[in-house]
Protein backbone atom coordinates (compact mmCIF):
# COMPACT_ATOMS: atom_id res chain seq x y z
CA UNK A 1 0.00 0.00 0.00
CA UNK A 2 2.70 2.54 0.90
CA UNK A 3 6.08 3.26 -1.17
CA UNK A 4 9.10 2.45 -0.20
CA UNK A 5 9.75 6.25 0.41
CA UNK A 6 7.10 6.55 3.03
CA UNK A 7 7.80 3.19 4.91
CA UNK A 8 11.50 4.78 4.99
CA UNK A 9 10.23 8.06 6.60
CA UNK A 10 7.34 6.29 8.62
CA UNK A 11 9.69 3.73 10.49
CA UNK A 12 12.58 6.25 10.87
CA UNK A 13 11.30 9.60 10.98
CA UNK A 14 13.56 12.70 10.56
CA UNK A 15 13.14 15.28 12.59
CA UNK A 16 10.74 14.33 15.34
CA UNK A 17 10.62 16.71 18.48
CA UNK A 18 10.27 19.90 19.86
CA UNK A 19 12.23 23.51 19.28
CA UNK A 20 12.63 25.56 22.46
CA UNK A 21 11.70 28.97 22.10
CA UNK A 22 10.68 28.43 18.31
CA UNK A 23 10.18 30.94 15.81
CA UNK A 24 7.15 29.68 14.52
CA UNK A 25 4.84 26.99 15.57
CA UNK A 26 1.56 25.27 13.64
CA UNK A 27 -1.01 22.93 14.59
CA UNK A 28 -3.07 21.50 11.95
CA UNK A 29 -5.70 18.47 11.37
CA UNK A 30 -8.74 17.98 13.59
CA UNK A 31 -8.93 14.28 15.62
CA UNK A 32 -12.35 13.69 13.85
CA UNK A 33 -10.03 12.81 10.95
CA UNK A 34 -7.51 11.22 12.86
CA UNK A 35 -4.91 13.11 11.53
CA UNK A 36 -2.99 16.36 14.25
CA UNK A 37 0.42 17.64 13.10
CA UNK A 38 2.86 20.20 14.52
CA UNK A 39 5.27 21.97 13.57
CA UNK A 40 8.23 23.88 14.73
CA UNK A 41 10.56 26.35 12.78
CA UNK A 42 13.68 28.24 13.50
CA UNK A 43 14.25 31.32 11.20
CA UNK A 44 17.11 32.87 11.80
CA UNK A 45 17.65 36.86 10.28
CA UNK A 46 18.29 36.37 7.28
CA UNK A 47 14.24 34.24 6.85
CA UNK A 48 16.04 31.03 6.49
CA UNK A 49 14.80 27.91 7.73
CA UNK A 50 17.20 26.87 10.43
CA UNK A 51 15.47 23.88 12.01
CA UNK A 52 12.39 22.35 11.81
CA UNK A 53 10.83 19.66 13.84
CA UNK A 54 7.13 18.38 13.72
CA UNK A 55 5.09 16.01 15.89
CA UNK A 56 2.10 14.14 14.19
CA UNK A 57 -0.47 11.77 15.38
CA UNK A 58 -1.54 10.34 12.61
CA UNK A 59 -0.72 7.39 10.01
CA UNK A 60 1.71 6.01 8.54
CA UNK A 61 1.16 8.66 5.45
CA UNK A 62 0.97 11.50 8.32
CA UNK A 63 4.09 11.02 9.84
CA UNK A 64 6.11 10.59 6.60
CA UNK A 65 4.78 13.53 5.08
CA UNK A 66 5.15 15.41 8.17
CA UNK A 67 9.04 13.87 8.67
CA UNK A 68 9.49 14.88 4.24
CA UNK A 69 8.29 17.95 4.63
CA UNK A 70 10.67 19.18 7.31
CA UNK A 71 13.66 17.84 4.76
CA UNK A 72 11.98 19.61 2.15
CA UNK A 73 11.84 23.23 4.48
CA UNK A 74 15.16 23.18 6.13
CA UNK A 75 17.79 25.40 5.40
CA UNK A 76 15.43 27.11 2.91
CA UNK A 77 14.31 31.10 2.64
CA UNK A 78 10.71 31.21 4.02
CA UNK A 79 9.12 31.78 0.20
CA UNK A 80 10.91 28.47 -1.07
CA UNK A 81 9.43 27.07 2.38
CA UNK A 82 6.35 28.28 1.37
CA UNK A 83 6.35 26.79 -2.32
CA UNK A 84 6.90 23.41 -1.48
CA UNK A 85 3.19 22.33 -1.45
CA UNK A 86 1.40 18.75 -1.29
CA UNK A 87 2.07 17.92 -4.40
CA UNK A 88 6.12 18.34 -3.62
CA UNK A 89 5.76 16.33 -0.52
CA UNK A 90 3.64 13.20 -2.25
CA UNK A 91 6.27 13.43 -5.21
CA UNK A 92 8.99 13.56 -2.72
CA UNK A 93 8.09 10.04 -1.02
CA UNK A 94 6.86 8.51 -4.37
CA UNK A 95 3.37 8.97 -3.92
CA UNK A 96 0.12 8.06 -1.56
CA UNK A 97 -2.64 5.99 -1.96
CA UNK A 98 -5.78 8.23 -2.97
CA UNK A 99 -7.73 7.85 0.60
CA UNK A 100 -3.91 9.53 1.88
CA UNK A 101 -3.58 12.45 0.14
CA UNK A 102 -5.04 14.43 2.82
CA UNK A 103 -1.99 13.86 4.95
CA UNK A 104 0.03 15.57 2.41
CA UNK A 105 -1.91 18.66 2.61
CA UNK A 106 -1.85 18.76 6.04
CA UNK A 107 1.85 18.70 6.14
CA UNK A 108 1.79 21.45 3.50
CA UNK A 109 -0.96 23.40 6.01
CA UNK A 110 1.64 23.02 8.56
CA UNK A 111 4.37 24.87 6.93
CA UNK A 112 1.97 27.57 6.39
CA UNK A 113 0.98 27.40 10.00
CA UNK A 114 4.19 27.62 11.39
CA UNK A 115 5.70 30.48 9.61
CA UNK A 116 1.96 32.44 10.00
CA UNK A 117 3.13 31.98 13.61
CA UNK A 118 6.54 33.15 12.52
CA UNK A 119 5.05 36.32 10.85
CA UNK A 120 2.66 36.94 13.54
CA UNK A 121 4.91 37.06 16.13
CA UNK A 122 7.42 39.36 14.28
CA UNK A 123 4.99 41.42 12.98
CA UNK A 124 6.21 40.90 9.49
CA UNK A 125 3.78 40.41 6.21
CA UNK A 126 4.98 37.62 4.03
CA UNK A 127 3.64 37.70 0.35
CA UNK A 128 1.57 35.14 -0.47
CA UNK A 129 0.92 34.15 2.91
CA UNK A 130 -2.87 33.37 3.88
CA UNK A 131 -4.07 32.73 6.89
CA UNK A 132 -4.15 28.81 7.60
CA UNK A 133 -6.99 26.59 7.69
CA UNK A 134 -6.18 25.07 11.03
CA UNK A 135 -8.76 22.30 10.33
CA UNK A 136 -8.29 21.09 7.03
CA UNK A 137 -10.79 17.93 7.55
CA UNK A 138 -12.67 18.78 4.64
CA UNK A 139 -9.63 19.43 2.66
CA UNK A 140 -9.29 16.20 0.95
CA UNK A 141 -10.77 17.65 -2.10
CA UNK A 142 -7.98 19.94 -2.99
CA UNK A 143 -5.95 16.98 -2.77
CA UNK A 144 -7.93 14.92 -5.08
CA UNK B 1 4.66 -14.47 13.17
CA UNK B 2 1.86 -14.06 15.26
CA UNK B 3 -0.99 -13.92 13.81
CA UNK B 4 -3.92 -12.25 15.94
CA UNK B 5 -6.52 -11.45 13.76
CA UNK B 6 -8.56 -14.22 13.87
CA UNK B 7 -11.70 -12.31 13.95
CA UNK B 8 -10.73 -10.84 10.01
CA UNK B 9 -10.15 -14.65 9.31
CA UNK B 10 -8.78 -17.80 10.81
CA UNK B 11 -6.19 -20.72 9.26
CA UNK B 12 -7.78 -23.61 7.32
CA UNK B 13 -6.76 -26.29 9.63
CA UNK B 14 -4.70 -28.94 7.97
CA UNK B 15 -7.56 -31.59 9.06
CA UNK B 16 -10.30 -29.31 6.88
CA UNK B 17 -8.09 -28.61 3.64
CA UNK B 18 -7.45 -32.80 4.19
CA UNK B 19 -11.34 -33.75 3.72
CA UNK B 20 -11.72 -31.19 0.95
CA UNK B 21 -9.18 -32.56 -1.37
CA UNK B 22 -10.88 -35.34 -2.79
CA UNK B 23 -13.61 -33.46 -3.93
CA UNK B 24 -11.38 -31.09 -6.26
CA UNK B 25 -9.89 -34.11 -7.66
CA UNK B 26 -11.76 -37.25 -7.64
CA UNK B 27 -14.97 -36.79 -6.18
CA UNK B 28 -15.59 -33.62 -8.66
CA UNK B 29 -19.15 -34.81 -9.25
CA UNK B 30 -22.12 -32.31 -9.68
CA UNK B 31 -24.28 -33.04 -6.85
CA UNK B 32 -27.41 -32.71 -8.89
CA UNK B 33 -26.40 -35.92 -11.29
CA UNK B 34 -27.20 -39.22 -10.88
CA UNK B 35 -24.08 -41.46 -11.05
CA UNK B 36 -21.61 -42.74 -8.33
CA UNK B 37 -19.70 -39.65 -7.72
CA UNK B 38 -21.90 -37.36 -8.07
CA UNK B 39 -24.00 -39.53 -5.57
CA UNK B 40 -20.94 -38.96 -3.20
CA UNK B 41 -20.81 -35.39 -3.77
CA UNK B 42 -24.10 -35.24 -2.41
CA UNK B 43 -23.82 -37.32 0.45
CA UNK B 44 -20.48 -35.40 1.47
CA UNK B 45 -23.29 -32.44 1.56
CA UNK B 46 -26.10 -33.91 3.22
CA UNK B 47 -23.34 -34.83 6.38
CA UNK B 48 -22.46 -31.54 6.48
CA UNK B 49 -25.81 -29.86 6.56
CA UNK B 50 -26.58 -32.35 9.27
CA UNK B 51 -23.48 -31.73 11.19
CA UNK B 52 -24.51 -28.27 11.37
CA UNK B 53 -28.05 -28.51 11.98
CA UNK B 54 -26.95 -31.07 14.96
CA UNK B 55 -24.75 -27.89 16.59
CA UNK B 56 -28.18 -25.35 16.13
CA UNK B 57 -31.12 -28.15 17.27
CA UNK B 58 -32.41 -27.11 13.79
CA UNK B 59 -33.37 -29.79 11.36
CA UNK B 60 -30.75 -30.01 8.30
CA UNK B 61 -33.68 -28.79 5.89
CA UNK B 62 -33.27 -25.71 7.68
CA UNK B 63 -29.66 -24.41 7.05
CA UNK B 64 -29.18 -23.12 3.29
CA UNK B 65 -25.44 -22.72 2.28
CA UNK B 66 -24.41 -19.90 0.56
CA UNK B 67 -21.03 -18.45 -0.38
CA UNK B 68 -20.31 -15.84 2.69
CA UNK B 69 -21.85 -14.46 5.95
CA UNK B 70 -22.14 -11.42 3.78
CA UNK B 71 -24.81 -13.04 1.50
CA UNK B 72 -26.73 -14.94 4.30
CA UNK B 73 -26.84 -11.72 6.12
CA UNK B 74 -28.29 -9.79 2.85
CA UNK B 75 -30.92 -12.56 1.81
CA UNK B 76 -31.99 -12.81 5.53
CA UNK B 77 -33.14 -9.23 5.58
CA UNK B 78 -34.10 -8.57 1.81
CA UNK B 79 -36.20 -11.42 1.52
CA UNK B 80 -38.00 -10.98 4.97
CA UNK B 81 -38.92 -7.68 3.79
CA UNK B 82 -39.94 -8.36 0.60
CA UNK B 83 -42.42 -11.43 1.98
CA UNK B 84 -43.24 -9.35 4.98
CA UNK B 85 -43.87 -6.47 3.62
CA UNK B 86 -47.55 -6.38 2.80
CA UNK B 87 -47.49 -6.70 6.92
CA UNK B 88 -45.28 -4.16 7.71
CA UNK B 89 -42.51 -1.72 6.76
CA UNK B 90 -40.45 -1.69 9.41
CA UNK B 91 -37.25 -3.64 10.83
CA UNK B 92 -35.41 -3.00 14.18
CA UNK B 93 -31.18 -3.58 13.81
CA UNK B 94 -28.68 -1.90 15.77
CA UNK B 95 -25.78 0.76 15.12
CA UNK B 96 -22.82 -1.97 15.64
CA UNK B 97 -23.98 -4.52 13.21
CA UNK B 98 -21.57 -5.71 10.47
CA UNK B 99 -22.04 -3.36 7.31
CA UNK B 100 -23.18 -6.01 5.62
CA UNK B 101 -25.91 -5.82 7.51
CA UNK B 102 -26.59 -2.01 7.99
CA UNK B 103 -25.55 -1.41 4.10
CA UNK B 104 -27.93 -3.33 3.27
CA UNK B 105 -30.39 -1.66 5.78
CA UNK B 106 -29.89 1.58 3.80
CA UNK B 107 -30.54 -0.60 0.65
CA UNK B 108 -33.89 -1.41 2.14
CA UNK B 109 -34.56 2.29 3.23
CA UNK B 110 -33.33 3.89 0.14
CA UNK B 111 -34.86 1.61 -1.97
CA UNK B 112 -37.17 -0.64 -1.49
CA UNK B 113 -39.40 1.85 1.23
CA UNK B 114 -38.36 -0.18 4.24
CA UNK B 115 -38.22 2.21 7.75
CA UNK B 116 -35.41 1.45 10.22
CA UNK B 117 -34.64 1.79 13.65
CA UNK B 118 -31.02 1.55 14.18
CA UNK B 119 -30.64 0.70 18.26
CA UNK B 120 -28.04 2.50 20.59
CA UNK B 121 -25.99 0.31 22.49
CA UNK B 122 -24.72 0.86 25.89
CA UNK B 123 -21.20 1.78 26.87
CA UNK B 124 -20.29 -1.78 26.98
CA UNK B 125 -22.00 -2.30 23.71
CA UNK B 126 -24.44 -3.92 24.54
CA UNK B 127 -28.36 -3.42 23.22
CA UNK B 128 -30.73 -2.53 25.82
CA UNK B 129 -33.67 -4.53 26.09
CA UNK B 130 -36.19 -1.52 27.40
CA UNK B 131 -35.41 0.40 24.02
CA UNK B 132 -35.71 -2.56 21.52
CA UNK B 133 -39.14 -2.90 22.96
CA UNK B 134 -39.79 0.32 23.06
CA UNK B 135 -38.86 0.30 19.31
CA UNK B 136 -41.50 -2.51 18.06
CA UNK B 137 -44.87 -0.93 16.16
CA UNK B 138 -47.71 -2.95 14.63
CA UNK B 139 -45.53 -2.73 11.43
CA UNK B 140 -42.69 -4.10 12.51
CA UNK B 141 -41.74 -7.48 10.47
CA UNK B 142 -38.29 -8.01 11.66
CA UNK B 143 -35.58 -7.75 14.30
CA UNK B 144 -31.66 -8.37 13.27
CA UNK B 145 -29.37 -8.22 16.15
CA UNK B 146 -26.10 -10.02 16.06
CA UNK B 147 -25.11 -12.55 17.98
CA UNK B 148 -21.49 -11.22 19.38
CA UNK B 149 -19.44 -8.19 17.30
CA UNK B 150 -16.11 -8.78 15.81
CA UNK B 151 -14.60 -5.24 16.53
CA UNK B 152 -15.30 -5.06 20.76
CA UNK B 153 -16.55 -8.79 20.69
CA UNK B 154 -19.55 -7.58 23.25
CA UNK B 155 -22.03 -11.03 23.27
CA UNK B 156 -25.83 -9.34 23.17
CA UNK B 157 -28.73 -11.04 25.55
CA UNK B 158 -30.01 -12.78 22.41
CA UNK B 159 -32.49 -15.43 24.56
CA UNK B 160 -33.94 -12.16 26.24
CA UNK B 161 -33.95 -9.98 22.65
CA UNK B 162 -35.50 -13.98 21.22
CA UNK B 163 -38.31 -13.46 23.71
CA UNK B 164 -39.01 -10.14 22.80
CA UNK B 165 -39.58 -10.96 18.97
CA UNK B 166 -41.60 -14.14 19.92
CA UNK B 167 -43.72 -12.37 22.73
CA UNK B 168 -44.67 -9.39 19.68
CA UNK B 169 -44.67 -12.05 16.95
CA UNK B 170 -41.89 -10.76 15.17
CA UNK B 171 -39.07 -12.28 12.83
CA UNK B 172 -35.59 -12.69 14.79
CA UNK B 173 -32.64 -12.70 12.90
CA UNK B 174 -29.25 -12.97 13.95
CA UNK B 175 -25.48 -12.15 12.36
CA UNK B 176 -23.54 -15.51 14.43
CA UNK B 177 -20.41 -15.04 11.94
CA UNK B 178 -18.29 -14.74 15.10
CA UNK B 179 -20.07 -17.13 17.75
CA UNK B 180 -20.86 -20.17 15.99
CA UNK B 181 -18.87 -22.19 17.27
CA UNK B 182 -17.44 -20.29 19.34
CA UNK B 183 -20.70 -19.85 22.11
CA UNK B 184 -23.16 -22.62 21.98
CA UNK B 185 -26.49 -21.80 20.00
CA UNK B 186 -29.85 -23.44 20.52
CA UNK B 187 -32.11 -21.56 17.44
CA UNK B 188 -35.00 -22.81 19.50
CA UNK B 189 -33.71 -21.75 23.03
CA UNK B 190 -33.04 -18.40 21.97
CA UNK B 191 -36.32 -17.87 19.30
CA UNK B 192 -33.92 -17.62 16.36
CA UNK B 193 -35.84 -17.49 12.99
CA UNK B 194 -32.68 -17.02 10.62
CA UNK B 195 -29.14 -17.09 11.62
CA UNK B 196 -25.88 -16.19 9.23
CA UNK B 197 -22.55 -17.81 9.46
CA UNK B 198 -19.56 -18.21 7.47
CA UNK B 199 -16.87 -21.24 7.20
CA UNK B 200 -13.89 -19.29 6.98
CA UNK B 201 -13.77 -17.54 11.08
CA UNK B 202 -13.93 -21.15 12.32
CA UNK B 203 -10.84 -22.60 10.85
CA UNK B 204 -13.03 -23.37 7.88
CA UNK B 205 -12.61 -22.61 4.35
CA UNK B 206 -13.69 -18.79 2.51
CA UNK B 207 -16.66 -18.83 0.04
CA UNK B 208 -19.09 -20.78 2.00
CA UNK B 209 -21.42 -19.50 4.65
CA UNK B 210 -24.95 -20.66 5.62
CA UNK B 211 -28.23 -18.84 6.63
CA UNK B 212 -30.18 -20.87 8.99
CA UNK B 213 -34.34 -20.24 8.28
CA UNK B 214 -36.37 -21.75 10.21
CA UNK B 215 -39.16 -24.10 8.39
CA UNK B 216 -42.28 -21.87 8.31
CA UNK B 217 -40.51 -18.48 8.09
CA UNK B 218 -41.76 -17.43 4.32
CA UNK B 219 -38.74 -15.83 2.71
CA UNK B 220 -38.38 -16.19 -1.39
CA UNK B 221 -35.12 -17.73 -3.22
CA UNK B 222 -32.02 -15.21 -3.46
CA UNK B 223 -30.45 -16.86 -6.46
CA UNK B 224 -32.69 -18.44 -9.08
CA UNK B 225 -31.88 -21.30 -11.87
CA UNK B 226 -32.07 -24.25 -10.11
CA UNK B 227 -33.29 -26.79 -7.75
CA UNK B 228 -30.12 -26.74 -5.07
CA UNK B 229 -30.80 -25.74 -1.12
CA UNK B 230 -34.30 -26.92 -1.44
CA UNK B 231 -35.11 -24.25 -4.55
CA UNK B 232 -34.09 -21.28 -2.58
CA UNK B 233 -30.36 -20.83 -3.34
CA UNK B 234 -29.79 -21.83 -6.70
CA UNK B 235 -26.16 -22.95 -8.13
CA UNK B 236 -23.95 -26.21 -7.89
CA UNK B 237 -22.82 -26.57 -4.24
CA UNK B 238 -19.34 -25.80 -3.43
CA UNK B 239 -18.76 -29.54 -2.74
CA UNK B 240 -15.11 -28.61 -0.93
CA UNK B 241 -16.37 -25.78 0.56
CA UNK B 242 -19.29 -27.63 2.41
CA UNK B 243 -17.32 -30.38 3.47
CA UNK B 244 -14.80 -28.24 4.99
CA UNK B 245 -17.01 -26.48 6.56
CA UNK B 246 -19.01 -29.58 7.85
CA UNK B 247 -15.47 -30.99 9.33
CA UNK B 248 -14.83 -27.02 10.76
CA UNK B 249 -17.89 -27.09 12.49
CA UNK B 250 -17.40 -30.59 14.18
CA UNK B 251 -13.80 -29.50 15.52
CA UNK B 252 -14.93 -26.00 16.50
CA UNK B 253 -17.83 -27.96 18.67
CA UNK B 254 -15.91 -30.29 19.93
CA UNK B 255 -12.72 -28.63 21.46
CA UNK B 256 -15.62 -25.04 22.31
CA UNK B 257 -15.13 -25.41 26.21
CA UNK B 258 -11.70 -26.44 26.25
CA UNK B 259 -10.93 -23.70 23.88
CA UNK B 260 -12.61 -20.99 24.84
CA UNK B 261 -11.43 -21.53 28.14
CA UNK B 262 -7.92 -21.05 26.96
CA UNK B 263 -8.52 -18.18 25.53
CA UNK B 264 -10.38 -16.61 27.90
CA UNK B 265 -7.46 -17.03 30.59
CA UNK B 266 -4.70 -15.80 27.98
CA UNK B 267 -7.68 -12.49 27.09
CA UNK B 268 -7.51 -11.95 30.73
CA UNK B 269 -3.42 -12.28 31.51
CA UNK B 270 -3.46 -9.69 27.90
CA UNK B 271 -6.02 -7.17 29.25
CA UNK B 272 -4.37 -7.16 32.84
CA UNK B 273 -0.91 -7.21 31.99
CA UNK B 274 -2.06 -3.77 29.11
CA UNK B 275 -4.06 -2.02 31.98
CA UNK B 276 -1.31 -2.62 34.45
CA UNK B 277 1.93 -1.49 32.09
CA UNK B 278 0.29 1.05 29.80
CA UNK B 279 -0.77 3.69 30.83
CA UNK B 280 -3.62 5.91 29.26
CA UNK B 281 -5.35 2.78 27.73
CA UNK B 282 -8.72 1.72 28.08
CA UNK B 283 -10.47 -1.83 27.04
CA UNK B 284 -13.06 -1.62 25.05
CA UNK B 285 -16.83 -3.68 24.72
CA UNK B 286 -17.64 -5.94 28.08
CA UNK B 287 -15.55 -6.24 30.54
CA UNK B 288 -16.77 -10.01 30.50
CA UNK B 289 -19.30 -10.48 28.60
CA UNK B 290 -17.25 -11.00 25.65
CA UNK B 291 -16.26 -13.02 23.20
CA UNK B 292 -13.12 -15.27 24.61
CA UNK B 293 -10.64 -14.26 21.70
CA UNK B 294 -11.26 -10.83 21.52
CA UNK B 295 -9.14 -7.94 23.13
CA UNK B 296 -9.67 -4.32 21.90
CA UNK B 297 -7.69 -1.54 23.69
CA UNK B 298 -7.27 2.04 22.93
CA UNK B 299 -4.18 3.53 23.63
CA UNK B 300 -4.89 7.02 23.84
CA UNK B 301 -3.12 10.09 21.56
CA UNK B 302 -1.47 6.96 19.57
CA UNK B 303 -2.87 6.18 15.62
CA UNK B 304 -4.12 2.79 15.59
CA UNK B 305 -2.33 2.57 12.12
CA UNK B 306 0.62 3.61 13.30
CA UNK B 307 0.57 0.98 15.80
CA UNK B 308 -0.57 -1.73 13.46
CA UNK B 309 2.38 -0.77 10.71
CA UNK B 310 4.55 -0.83 13.62
CA UNK B 311 3.11 -4.21 14.75
CA UNK B 312 3.48 -5.63 11.72
CA UNK B 313 7.71 -4.89 11.29
CA UNK B 314 7.70 -7.17 14.52
CA UNK B 315 5.70 -9.33 12.22
CA UNK B 316 2.47 -9.07 15.18
CA UNK B 317 -0.86 -9.18 12.91
CA UNK B 318 -4.03 -7.11 14.23
CA UNK B 319 -6.50 -4.53 13.35
CA UNK B 320 -7.41 -1.45 14.31
CA UNK B 321 -11.06 0.60 14.25
CA UNK B 322 -9.07 4.12 13.20
CA UNK B 323 -10.23 5.61 9.88
CA UNK B 324 -7.10 5.15 8.01
CA UNK B 325 -7.65 1.14 8.16
CA UNK B 326 -11.25 1.79 6.62
CA UNK B 327 -10.53 3.69 3.57
CA UNK B 328 -12.46 6.51 4.80
CA UNK B 329 -12.34 9.40 7.06
CA UNK B 330 -14.76 8.20 10.12
CA UNK B 331 -12.97 5.87 12.75
CA UNK B 332 -15.21 2.71 13.15
CA UNK B 333 -19.04 2.68 13.63
CA UNK B 334 -18.95 0.63 16.55
CA UNK B 335 -16.44 2.40 18.68
CA UNK B 336 -18.86 5.20 18.00
CA UNK B 337 -21.56 3.76 18.94
CA UNK B 338 -20.21 3.10 22.02
CA UNK B 339 -19.43 6.54 22.84
CA UNK B 340 -15.74 7.06 22.48
CA UNK B 341 -14.80 10.32 21.34
CA UNK B 342 -13.30 10.45 18.00
CA UNK B 343 -9.40 10.33 19.26
CA UNK B 344 -10.38 7.54 21.12
CA UNK B 345 -11.79 5.41 18.29
CA UNK B 346 -9.07 6.31 16.20
CA UNK B 347 -6.46 4.77 18.92
CA UNK B 348 -7.86 1.29 18.44
CA UNK B 349 -6.34 -1.80 18.28
CA UNK B 350 -8.33 -5.18 17.93
CA UNK B 351 -6.26 -8.43 19.17
CA UNK B 352 -8.00 -11.82 18.36
CA UNK B 353 -6.33 -14.87 19.33
CA UNK B 354 -6.92 -18.47 18.03
CA UNK B 355 -6.33 -22.26 19.53
CA UNK B 356 -2.51 -21.79 18.67
CA UNK B 357 -2.36 -18.70 20.56
CA UNK B 358 0.40 -18.97 23.11
CA UNK B 359 0.92 -16.93 26.37
CA UNK B 360 4.55 -16.59 24.96
CA UNK B 361 2.62 -14.85 21.97
CA UNK B 362 0.84 -12.78 24.34
CA UNK B 363 3.56 -11.20 26.12
CA UNK B 364 6.00 -10.52 23.55
CA UNK B 365 2.85 -8.93 22.01
CA UNK B 366 2.43 -6.74 24.89
CA UNK B 367 5.97 -6.32 25.43
CA UNK B 368 6.22 -4.77 21.86
CA UNK B 369 3.22 -2.75 22.63
CA UNK B 370 4.07 -0.94 25.16
CA UNK B 371 7.89 0.25 23.21
CA UNK B 372 5.56 1.33 20.28
CA UNK B 373 3.16 2.91 22.36
CA UNK B 374 6.11 4.89 24.25
CA UNK B 375 7.60 5.71 21.10
CA UNK B 376 4.42 6.83 18.94
CA UNK B 377 3.88 9.10 22.04
CA UNK B 378 7.05 11.19 22.16
CA UNK B 379 5.92 12.21 18.34
CA UNK B 380 2.33 13.15 19.65
CA UNK B 381 1.31 16.67 19.76
CA UNK B 382 -1.29 15.47 21.86
CA UNK B 383 0.58 13.39 24.32
CA UNK B 384 3.07 17.06 24.22
CA UNK B 385 -0.01 18.50 25.28
CA UNK B 386 -1.25 16.16 28.08
CA UNK B 387 2.15 16.24 29.31
CA UNK B 388 2.36 19.99 29.58
CA UNK B 389 -0.75 20.22 31.07
CA UNK B 390 -2.64 21.70 28.37
CA UNK B 391 -4.94 18.76 27.36
CA UNK B 392 -7.18 16.05 29.64
CA UNK B 393 -7.09 12.56 29.57
CA UNK B 394 -9.88 11.74 27.06
CA UNK B 395 -10.19 8.12 29.54
CA UNK B 396 -12.19 8.18 32.01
Amino acid sequence: MYSKKVMDHFQHPRNVGEIDNASGVGTVGNAKCGDIMRMYLNIDDHGIIRDCKFKTFGCGAAVAASSMATELVKGKTIQEGLAVSNKTVMEALDGLPPVKIHCSLLAEEAIHAAIWDYAKKHHIKIEGLQKPKLDISEGTEKGK
Amino acid sequence: MIYLDNAATTKTAPEVVNAMLPYFSELYGNPSSIYTIAKKSKEAITASREIISGVLGAKPEEIYFTASGSEADNWALKAAFEAYKRKGKHIITTKIEHHAILHTCKYLEKERGARITYLDVDENGVVQLEQLEHAITPETILISVMFANNEIGTIQPIKDIGLIARKHDILFHTDAVQAFGRLPISVDEYHIDMLSSSGHKINGPKGIGFLYIRKGVKIQSFVHGGDQERKRRAGTENVPGIVGYGVATKYAVETMRERTQKESKLGNYMIQRINDEVPNCKLNGHPFKRLSNNVNFSFEFVEGESLLIMLNMEGIYASSGSACTSGSLDPSHVLLAIGLPYEIAHSSLRLTFSDETTKEDIDFTVDKIKEIVKKLRTMSPLYEDFVAGKRKSMIQ
